[in-house]
């Protein structure tokens, strides 16, 4: 065995910290060690250069990198070894950046000694590393693309025009979202409906798509390359073919009910055409709101329709298919305004939500107005956004502009009304905001800085009252107003939860969903071939929306034109040797939630279903089961390499982080350079679950005297099945401590997210404190553990 | 006349104080002005809530000297509806405390005559001692 040792410097990041000198001479006594170089950046093009070279010359056959974390600079050295002909899984990382450099600079001796410690477990790992190869699966070219609103639209048109196949799903009645419901955009004031209209006809062209309306997913199983979907399609008792939209069935139809298209500004009929540029554009039967189908109580709508569109005997339809990825495009709906009291919207009569205003204009400009106005009108901004007191954090960074719009048409409708916009912050961040607002102001609507306080009505007259100070004078106003427009935020789509549920995805603390990087990786998540588009992802204007529509489109064309994708070989793997399935129950079929599991003369792993997770170890009798990346020996090896000086009278325990939160969480405190107990010593695993009651034995046995097991979330974890079993794991430890008389408090486990950054100190200092006042175990309680 | 105001490091210490008197986050404000049009004594004040917060903020002591602290009711309007979760009430209170920890008694009780003593409320006379108010 030949191995290479780079010590990075990072540029100082590292070097500053830890005695390089010091490491450079450590790593060229350990075994197997053939050469060590350190270098200033190892990331860099002659970093990488100078590794490919070295590989070549000096005929080595595993390189251990000691420099950042691997969930960081990994993927480039991976690639780099894999250029000089190696395997990509022969190199490890010493994470001596963001575990000791970092979270340990006022120590520099003591990370230069931690340091030590993870290119030695780098190393024992390295050793056992087997030479493996990416696996190739076979992908298809099939959409589901979740919500039609303008970011799902442009999602499905992208990837129809690509070729590609595309399902998109929207539970209301047309596509179109809430852009149909506008009147015009900011800043450039076109007819919102009128520039979306054409996209929808599109869609409704597009031979690649295939639209279903009126429709919502109930259930989607598998993974990247083969999700099968279960979509329920609501009857419409319309036969869109038929049906020539005369409007006849309308006439007769005796049932008025609120319009939703509408705001409920206006009314409809349990039979009508969802909006004017509907698509489908075909009537749709309400079933809710019919005076009933089962018996038929009314039937007039389909005595008159000529052309025998209605069908009464419609029932919900349920349809299956199958997608290689998915695009969740499922949208806002705006803040529920009567949660704000203090505004009286749903109490006064003259306070209404911009999106109401939207419509009113729409209605206005055709000669139909809906409500007198009045000449004195005011907008209210922040109404559910930036409000601690509502819970909602976030700015919706949607409303300073259309406020300045909504002010800016009514004033051009009729310069004589008076306009106010009370507003916290103005924020006019995009391309052409500002003179936007420049131009509102020099049509004189006017600005006030300052968050209105309470609204009071005149019962009388109906005329409300603003109490508001100009923070800008300091003076207290109390004007009276005809109109009171609440410029309300944006929510995440109620059912934007249930797809989130299915999927696995993540949610912000804003509720949002979450992109899987707030930087290089905006639209995709952390399940693999699923992609965010639009406002479910945050707030965000038209023109964002948009682009994020054709980003996840052609993130998930990326992923699908090649035909084929590569999956990382962490997969489960048999010894065959030790799997005796005649002499065992097989518990193994069991512990695997994926089924990936089968035994005929010995177990076998399907490696499409197989996600590497690590928890169907622990369940064999045999251990005949392993894992690639992480086997057993490897595991082992790096526990024994990072308790190997650890002197007498120490106290020194190990931390298994998952890879998907624990691990990234680390990283996270060494990056802001937080502080932790040092006698910790973190150990990457793909999930908590992959560590087996006898490997935890085997740590305490080795020189650990606690563990700390830090896992992802249940919901935002990639394998949520792992909780239960690491809970049992790690009960059934706790029991062979208490045996040995030994405190169960040694083992730990905690669910982290990747931002308690104070959380992980905590946990982590206080099991070190533990651990230091109850001392290590003694060395021949260790030995009975085995 | 417009007030040329001097901003110096020694006003972090008066900022650091009332923070540490009033346990708020008084750098979070973000002066948004709900909490004076809360307030049901803002038109007896002489500066606003919000002013008040404002000059914290800044660590001006003069702030001190207005008259706004003293007619804060503490009825709480402003901390509940407080967007930043702000609790201005305990700012009021943490600005009477420092006042009223300084011990300056603006009467002197030997000085008063007897009888009026007997005539005052006693409520009034304590309040007189070291608000001061007018």
């Amino acid at each position: 065995m030949r191995i290479g040792v780079y010590i990075c410097h990072c540029t100082g990041n590292i070097s500053e910290v830890i005695d390089i000198k010091e490491l450079v001479s450590f790593s060229e006594k350990q075994p197997d060690v053939v050469l060590t170089r350190d270098y200033t950046t190892m990331c860099s093009e002659v970093g990488q250069k100078m590794l490919i070279d070295d590989i070549k010359e000096h005929n080595l056959d595993r390189v251990v990198i000691s420099a950042c974390s691997p969930q960081f600079q990994g993927p480039t050295f991976m690639r780099t070894v894999e250029e000089a002909g190696l395997s990509p899984y022969v190199v490890e990382m010493a994470n001596i950046r963001e575990q000791c450099a970092w979270p340990h600079f006022d120590f520099p001796e003591e990370a230069t000694q931690k340091a030590k410690d993870l290119i030695n477990m780098a190393l024992a790992k390295a050793r056992f590393d087997e030479p493996l190869e990416k696996i190739m699966m076979p992908i298809g070219k099939r959409v589901l693309v979740i919500g039609g609103g303008i970011a799902g639209i442009q999602a499905s048109l992208d990837l129809g025009d690509a070729g590609f196949d595309v399902y998109l799903v929207e539970k209301e009645p047309s596509i179109g979202g809430k852009m149909k419901q506008l009147s015009r955009t900011f800043p450039t004031e076109d007819c919102a409906s009128c520039i979306l209209s054409p996209k929808m006809a599109d869609v409704s062209i597009n031979p690649n798509i295939n639209l279903l309306t009126y429709s919502e997913v109930k259930k989607i199983e598998g993974y990247l390359g083969n999700f099968e979907v279960t979509v329920e399609k609501k009857p419409t008792y319309v036969d869109p073919k038929r049906c020539t939209c005369c409007g006849k069935c309308v006439d007769v139809c005796p049932v008025v009910v609120p319009n939703e298209y509408d705001e409920g500004l206006t009314t409809r009929k349990a039979i009508y055409l969802p909006n004017p540029i509907a698509v489908p554009h075909s009537y749709v039967l309400d079933d809710e709101a019919c005076l009933g189908l089962v018996p038929l109580a009314c039937g007039k709508c389909q005595e008159v329709c000529e052309p025998g569109a209605i069908n009464f005997d419609q029932y919900p339809e349920e349809i299956k298919f199958k997608v290689d990825t998915i695009i969740v495009a499922t949208g806002y709906d705006i803040f529920d305004a009567s949660q704000k009291a203090v505004y009286g919207f749903g109490r006064y009569e003259n306070v209404i939500t911009a999106l109401d205003l939207e419509r009113m204009i729409v209605y206005a400009a055709q000669g139909k107005p809906l409500k007198n106005l009045g000449k004195r009108i005011s907008f209210i901004q922040c109404v559910g956004s930036r409000d601690e007191q509502v819970g909602n954090e976030n700015c919706s960074r949607v409303c300073c502009m259309y406020a300045t719009k909504l002010a800016s048409l009514l004033k051009h409708s009729n310069p004589e009304r008076d306009i106010y916009v009370f507003y916290t912050d103005l924020r006019a961040y995009g391309k052409g905001f500002e003179e936007y607002y420049k131009r509102a102001q020099n049509i004189g609507v006017k600005f006030i800085r300052g968050r209105v306080a309470e609204v009071i009505e005149d019962s009388r007259t109906k005329k409300l009252t603003l109490k508001v100070e100009d923070t800008l004078t300091r003076q207290i106003i109390e004007s009276e107003f005809d109109t009171v427009v609440l410029s309300v935020g944006l929510r995440p789509n109620k059912g934007t939860e249930k797809i989130a549920d299915m999927l696995k995805l993540a949610r912000s603390s804003d509720g949002f969903l979450q992109e899987a990087h707030p930087k290089f990786r905006p639209v995709d998540t952390l399940t693999d071939g699923v992609f965010l588009a639009g406002t479910v992802q945050g707030p965000k204007d038209i023109p964002d929306t948009v682009a994020q529509g054709s980003a996840a489109a052609s993130r998930a064309i990326k992923l699908m034109n090649q035909g084929e994708y590569s999956l990382a070989p962490i997969m489960a793997f048999v010894h065959k040797d030790l799997c005796k399935p005649s002499e065992c129950a097989t518990p193994c079929i069991e512990s695997c939630p994926l089924g990936a599991i089968s035994v005929n003369e010995v177990a076998k792993i399907n490696e499409a279903l197989c996600k590497g997770c690590g928890s169907c170890i622990a369940s064999c009798p045999k251990d005949a089961l392993d894992l690639h990346v992480y086997t057993n020996a490897q595991l082992l090896a790096e526990v024994e390499a990072v308790m190997k000086d650890k002197k007498k009278g120490e106290t020194r325990f190990i931390i298994f982080a998952d890879d998907m939160t624990g691990y990234r969480l680390a990283d996270n405190v060494g990056t802001a350079k937080m502080a932790y107990s040092l006698n910790s010593r973190i150990i990457r695993v793909p999930s908590c679950a992959r560590i087996t009651p006898k490997l935890m034995l085997q740590s305490l046995a080795y020189g650990a005297d606690g563990i700390l097991f830090g896992e992802s979330e249940e919901k935002s974890s990639p394998y949520p099945h792992v909780i239960k079993a690491i809970n049992k794991n790690v009960s059934e430890i706790k029991n062979v401590l208490k045996q040995h008389g030994l405190e169960e408090e040694r083992i730990r486990f905690v669910q982290f997210v990747t931002v308690m950054l104070g959380g992980f100190v905590n946990y982590v200092n206080n099991l070190s404190d533990f651990i230091k006042k109850a001392g290590p175990i003694p060395d021949e309680k260790r030995k009975k553990l085995l | 006349m417009t007030k040329k105001v001097v901003i110096t490091s020694k006003n972090v210490d008066f900022l650091k104080k009332v923070i540490e008197l009033s346990a708020q986050p008084i750098t979070r404000c973000d002066q948004c002005g709900v909490c004076s049009g809360s307030c049901p004594m803002v038109n007896e004040m002489d500066i606003t809530p919000s002013q008040l917060m404002r000059m914290v903020q800044l660590g001006q002591e003069e702030v001190l000297g207005s008259k706004a602290m003293w007619l804060c009711a503490s009825c709480y309007t402003c901390t509940v509806r407080c967007p930043r979760g702000l609790d201005v009430s305990k700012v009021a209170e943490a600005l009477r405390q420092i006042t009223l920890r300084k011990a300056i008694d603006y009467i002197d009780i030997k000085k008063i005559p007897k009888g009026e003593i007997k005539k005052l409320p006693q409520i009034a006379l304590v309040g007189a001692f070291r608000k001061f108010t007018g």
